[in-house]
């Protein structure tokens, strides 16, 4: 069938293991409306998608499921009825709630990777944590203005920690708000991230933070020490 | 001595994209300090292109690079 017919790098086995894989994404925003938009269009057999928030009109000039015709409605609903016409084939659950150490360990549960589409700094520290004890692996991703950034974390790493450390709850984006560029492009690199998880390959940023810097072009991988 | 300091993302606005500071072998922070920057608005600190630490004393010859905390969604 012609559905997966362009996804050429991943062979026979590796589309088997898209297509069984499940994903937890965690924001249905900017990043997160992408993030799923791509998954499911790769091929992700599974997705929970998980956002408290409704859309409004601040909303439109960045974030894929928002539209003059939906605002005031349930993002996470939005985005199921948005896959169910874009593949079927990716079975949603839609999660209306905001992640928190209460609510994590539940949602999360038996997925096999977790995808950052955050916008608070606390969340991801408490998302880090529970998946460490679950022992999933965490693509991070955040955006502010011109600028982005994308690490991949695995349990133990606590990568995040090192980057949020003493910070307030939010970064630059307070100032210089979102785009409609710099969350598909950030998001993009957190789907080949989260891809090359789920299929074991070897070449993630792990210890290794991406920083993006549209503007000027610039585009630098730091090395974390562990 | 002096001790070049490379800036990123809005740490550029009004600064350019480096500045150099003549001060004798000050602290991180204190090199910080003097460019109006404080250690929270620091998310990733390089020394020498490595991790680095605020309260690490600089010599001649050593450059920072400093990040602001970067968290939308």
């Amino acid at each position: 069938m012609g559905r997966y017919d362009r996804n050429r790098i991943f062979t026979a086995s590796e589309m088997e293991r898209l297509q069984a894989s499940k994903v937890c994404v965690l924001g249905c925003g900017g990043l997160g409306g992408y993030i799923v938009e791509m998954l499911s269009r790769v091929g992700i057999g599974e997705l929970t998608i998980v956002d408290g928030d409704v859309f409004d009109d601040t909303n439109l000039n960045r974030q894929l499921f928002a539209t003059s015709e939906n605002l005031g409605e349930v993002k996470v609903f939005e985005a199921k009825k948005r896959i169910a016409i874009v593949n079927p084939e990716t079975t949603i659950e839609a999660v209306n709630a905001y992640i928190d150490s209460e609510n994590a360990k539940t949602i999360i549960g038996d997925a096999d990777l977790v995808v950052d589409a955050l916008d608070s700094v606390s969340s991801r520290l408490v998302v880090q944590e529970i998946c460490e004890e679950l022992g999933i692996p965490f693509v991070h991703g955040a955006i502010a203005g011109w600028f982005g950034q994308v690490t991949t974390i695995f349990p133990g790493d606590r990568t995040l920690a090192r980057l949020y450390q003493d910070k307030g709850d939010h970064g630059i984006e307070e100032e210089l708000g979102n785009p409609s560029f710099t969350p598909a492009a950030i998001a993009s690199i957190e789907v080949a991230e989260a891809i090359k998880v789920l299929l074991g390959k070897e070449e993630v940023l792990r210890n290794r933070i991406l920083m993006i810097d549209l503007l000027d072009h610039e585009y630098h991988v730091i090395q974390m020490e562990n | 001595m002096k001790i070049e300091v490379r800036l990123f993302a809005t740490f550029r606005n009004g600064r350019g994209k480096k500045v150099v500071v003549e001060m004798n072998n000050p602290t991180v922070t204190e090199v910080l300090q003097s460019i109006e920057i404080t250690d929270e608005d620091v998310a990733i600190l390089l020394v020498n292109g490595q991790d680095g630490r605020f309260d690490q004393v600089l010599v001649e010859g050593d450059y920072l690079s400093i990040f602001p905390p970067v968290g939308g969604g």
